[in-house]
């Protein structure tokens, strides 16, 4: 009976460890997708990446003015988050192909944003429904929530109620990385001296990563 | 093309279960952190749904002040010859 119990918890731990060994089932799939962002080796990955669009960026703007850098190291950031993601999820697909519309698009693009928003939050105290979360899908106001979901996460404004609430999960576990990877990297560059002696960060590899199967 | 929003509603194409959503909606909540602890029937979807919109906003927020304080490193970084070194060396890998 131990062992049983034992099982499923060693295949999470090993799960969690290595990501490359990816199991074939869908459902394990979903999961390794969220602790993939969470392992050391992503972030030394998506480290080395973000590292080599900005040393694109600065290559690009040599007199950059801050706020504009600001905004080039965000995007710069998104679009190695996204290759970092390898593909698989709407979002990261739909980052890498607003890069291509932007620069045919660059004025059509600043539509204003729609005043669904504001409505939305006025409608929320409902009373909320004892029965479960079936019924909460249908309510007027989860729908809104949801659409405004739709529309931070990107590459997901028309996507059904299931697919966004995928792409959010994924999306969030995303970003939470980025902001560990980007936190880690301006503490180092802003630490005083260049020796720094032990306080090295675990997530900036001093070798390539190795070649990952896919 | 109108075809569509119906199928949004009724769900027909992809047959979704009621179970996949409420299972969606707990995993969402698990990672939100404000909403971790609380057990899954105590929060309704509304709420998980709220809390994950100014999750995702925060997190944008914090990687906006993050690229921020990042430009500045790399634009002042270029003066000073040990950061410079410290930079360039990371580049290169």
């Amino acid at each position: 009976m131990a062992s049983m119990v034992t099982n499923p918890n060693s295949d999470c731990s090993r799960r969690r460890k290595k990501k490359s060994t990816v199991k074939d089932n869908r459902t394990n799939q979903n999961q390794s997708h969220i602790t993939r962002w969470k392992s050391e080796a992503q972030q030394q990955i998506y480290s080395s990446k973000l590292l080599q669009a900005l040393s694109q960026v600065g290559l690009h703007a040599p007199s950059s003015s801050a706020p504009r850098g600001g905004r080039a190291v965000r995007e710069a950031a998104d679009r190695a988050l996204a290759v970092a993601a390898k593909g698989r999820t709407r979002w990261s697909r739909a980052i890498l192909t607003s890069r291509l519309k932007l620069k045919f698009r660059k004025q059509k693009r600043q539509r204003g944003s729609p005043v669904a928003a504001v409505t939305g939050s006025s409608r929320s105290k409902k009373p909320r429904f004892s029965v479960s979360k079936l019924r909460a899908k249908s309510l007027p106001a989860v729908q809104r929530k949801v659409k405004v979901l739709g529309r931070l996460v990107p590459g997901c404004r028309k996507q059904p109620f299931p697919v966004i609430l995928e792409e959010a999960t994924d999306y969030i576990a995303a970003l939470e990385m980025q902001v560990r990877a980007m936190a880690t990297l301006a503490e180092l560059l802003s630490g005083s001296g260049a020796t720094s002696s032990g306080s090295a960060p675990p997530s900036l590899p001093p070798s390539p990563p190795p070649p990952t199967s896919q | 093309m109108s075809s569509r929003r119906s199928r949004s509603r009724q769900s027909s194409g992809s047959r979704i279960t009621d179970d996949q959503i409420i299972d969606l909606v707990s995993k969402l909540q698990q990672l939100i952190p404000e909403l971790r602890g609380r057990r899954s029937d105590k929060v309704s979807a509304s709420k998980v749904l709220q809390e994950t919109c100014n999750y995702i906003r925060n997190l944008h927020r914090e990687v906006d002040g993050l690229s921020d304080w990042l430009s500045r490193l790399l634009a002042s970084a270029d003066t000073d010859s040990d950061q410079a070194a410290i930079i360039r060396n990371l580049l290169m890998e």
